[in-house]
């Protein structure tokens, strides 16, 4: 554990800030340097450039089938040229109308990348884990980068690995509640035993909910909703920003324990050994 | 206390509807509208039961201020929840209802808005529902597009940049066959993404071969729940048998498609009652059929062609609002359809708190698209918002929404 004097050296020599510039999150061999995936289509398209930029974000995800190649209200022509683009395959039922929707995607221009979203339920839109797994394992095999949105069940994250997955991507709470870290214990499993990075993906309603993420050790938070509802787009995505940074820098810190007690125990258990 | 001629009670009664001539004819002797006709599928549901049994115990008046308290206190909205909320006790609570409505229409939807216009393909109908402009003793020009005359409509409507497309009959078999109605599918499919239908109810292997033809969205107004008073309004035709029309939802889904649409005409009869069918129907069939995505629309009944004065009884502004914003907080997944019968004030304001889907650049007569010189057929009824899908689209950004064209993928 660094010394108040150390920590100060390191802020003098540059180090510290050193130690930050070189954290990188990698996802299918490509280095983002922001960890803030920000959602898009539940804000108007004109403020998307701007949320980016506030956000520092550098990954803007998109639902295919709101992309209007051509057409009046086109969000492709929204998004800067220099963010990488997170096509998701929202509106699939099944694997198989997920790995269509993917195909589409990259056909149209929209890149490799992929997040796998399968819902066969209208109205709570939890993923189907098992026929997330399936198509996973296609588009992987295709040579997509597959980051598959997931209710985080550990069983199903190891399928993942195994199907080729780049990351994976499990829900804190249901899509667009902004309740936070519901499923924490759970995420938490996950981050410990799968060695990809763990992106928590939907419910997160408040910076602070996604600082706490990223000090458990998640490697990127996506936000939408907490984004899109607030009072002021904008001033939320970069405090979300704040927030993922924060946590981030907690996170590689190493967090000090939390004392239950108050104190140590004057006469320690094992001080007889010592007798 | 008004008696039908079935001496059933009939205790609202929408005068501005009738006539002498349709008073004559409800006199008339009429066949059993609870039973199928030959070419009707029947499948095997509980739905309409269900529906049936909780509209009638459902008792408005019953539900005090503090139900409703309750009810807007709840995070997810139970079906009693809902019927606290379409009660006469949560009319004075209406702002915070539009609150809440508003943040759940947020959650779901952001600001996002649909914008789709309907496309009369003919208007031909063999049914005699006696406040429709389309019904057969109505005397109006008939008309029926021909595959070419579709194409053209379609053109110029895909040039307004519009993506999503509602293809609307009349209710004739006849005239309008199921082969038809899948040509122009196909051709809706080289000019639009989304195809929606309002048609005649069908068997689920027509809906099926429908969706092949490229429509993935299935509407049908039940028109009332209440089926003795449905029976008065509905004199004949495939129409009149009231579970057929009931299970149309079911068999669309069966059918494969994706998403179904559910509305009560209000004004026909207790508009609590036929809103609160309307909604634990919808509600049951997504509880059946997880993956089914749902649609509300709330229609109030307007003028037409030879009856101007039809409206929509006790169903103001206000109890509309009450209505929509009911169906949002109860499903706050479902697209709500807002209609042109409503002014642009109103539409305007209902998607801003709970609506989120409008049309645009509306003509309900047939091959009106075009221009007066090429209108072939009469409207079905009469609009009241006349604005173009450009006009449409700005307001949307106006009220600081966003309008969005397409949200969909034909898979």
């Amino acid at each position: 554990m660094n010394t108040k004097e150390e920590a100060c050296a390191g802020v003098k020599d540059g180090s510290v800030q050193k130690k930050n510039a070189d954290d990188f999150l990698e996802l299918g061999g490509r280095r983002f340097n922001s960890r803030f995936i920000l959602g898009s289509g539940k804000y108007s398209l004109d403020l998307i450039e701007a949320a980016v930029r506030c956000g520092g974000a550098e990954i803007i995800t998109l639902a295919l089938r709101r992309a209007n190649a051509g057409g009046k209200a086109n969000i492709l022509e929204y998004i800067p040229k220099d963010i990488t683009l997170l096509p998701n395959t929202s509106g699939a039922r099944n694997a198989d109308e997920a790995v269509r929707i993917a195909r589409l995607s990259r056909e149209i221009g929209c890149g490799d990348f992929v997040k796998i979203e399968i819902m066969r339920d209208s109205k709570y839109l939890l993923p189907d884990n098992a026929e997330t797994v399936k198509a996973s394992a296609i588009l992987a095999d295709e040579g997509f980068i597959v980051l598959p949105y997931m209710y985080p069940d550990l069983n199903t994250a190891r399928d993942l690995v195994e199907a080729g997955a780049a990351a994976i991507m499990p829900l804190g709470a249901p899509i667009g509640s902004n309740k936070g870290l519901c499923t924490k214990e759970f995420i938490k499993i996950i981050i410990d035993e799968v060695d990809l990075p763990v992106i928590v993906d939907a419910g997160i309603g408040r910076p602070s909910q996604a600082c706490e993420a990223m000090e458990m050790g998640a490697a990127a938070v996506m936000a939408n909703t907490a984004i899109a509802t607030a009072g002021d787009i904008l001033m939320m995505a970069e405090a979300f920003k704040k927030g993922i940074e924060a946590g981030r820098s907690a996170y590689l810190a190493g967090i000090g324990r939390v004392r239950e007690h108050g104190g140590e125990a004057s006469s320690p258990l094992t001080g007889f050994l010592h007798e | 206390m008004a008696k039908n001629d079935n001496g059933n009670n009939n205790e609202k009664v929408n005068v501005s509807i009738l006539n002498d001539t349709i008073l004559e004819h409800q006199k008339q002797a009429r066949t059993d509208h609870m039973q199928y006709l030959d070419d009707m599928e029947i499948i095997n549901s509980d739905i309409q039961d269900r529906v049936i049994e909780r509209m009638k115990a459902y008792t408005p008046e019953n539900f005090t201020k503090s139900d409703v308290l309750k009810a807007l206190s709840h995070d997810i909205c139970t079906p009693s929840d809902f019927e606290a909320l379409l009660s006469p006790a949560a009319g004075f609570f209406l702002e915070d209802i539009a609150k809440k409505a508003r943040k759940a229409k947020e959650r779901y939807f952001g600001n996002s808005i649909n914008i789709f216009t309907p496309l009369y393909l003919a208007n031909y109908c063999e049914n005699y529902c006696i406040y429709c402009g389309f019904n057969c003793y109505n005397k109006i020009n008939r008309a029926k597009l021909n595959p070419d005359q579709i194409k053209k409509e379609m053109e110029h409507i895909a040039a307004s940049g519009l993506e999503e497309v509602l293809l609307l009959t009349g209710e004739s078999r006849k005239a309008s066959d199921v082969e038809y109605i899948g040509q122009a599918c196909r051709i809706a499919r080289q000019y639009f993404k989304v195809v929606g239908l309002e048609v005649y109810p069908l068997n689920s292997d027509e809906y099926n071969y429908l969706h092949r033809c490229g429509a993935d969205y299935v509407t049908v107004f039940q028109e009332t729940y209440n089926s003795d008073k449905y029976e008065t309004l509905h004199l004949k035709g495939h129409k009149r048998v009231f579970p057929y029309r009931f299970n149309t939802q079911e068999r669309a889904v069966i059918g494969g498609m994706r998403g179904v649409g559910f509305a009560a005409l209000l004004g026909l009869d207790d508009f609590r009652k036929d809103a609160l069918a309307t909604g634990y129907h919808a509600y049951l069939i997504q509880k059946k059929y997880p993956h089914a995505e749902i649609a509300l629309s709330c229609p109030r009944l307007r003028p037409i062609i030879n009856n101007d004065k039809i409206n929509p009884m006790d169903v103001h502004e206000a109890q509309l609002l009450q209505v929509v914003c009911a169906y949002r907080i109860f499903m706050p997944f479902a697209s709500i359809t807002i209609s042109t019968r409503e002014c642009a004030r109103v539409r305007d304001n209902m998607i801003k708190i709970a609506a989120t889907k409008i049309s645009a650049g509306v003509s309900v007569g047939i091959g009106e698209h075009l221009g007066d010189e090429t209108k072939k057929g009469d409207e079905q009824f009469e609009i009241s918002d006349t604005r173009s899908v450009d006009e449409v689209y700005n307001a949307i950004i106006e009220l600081r929404l966003w309008p969005v064209m397409s949200d969909y993928i034909y898979v």
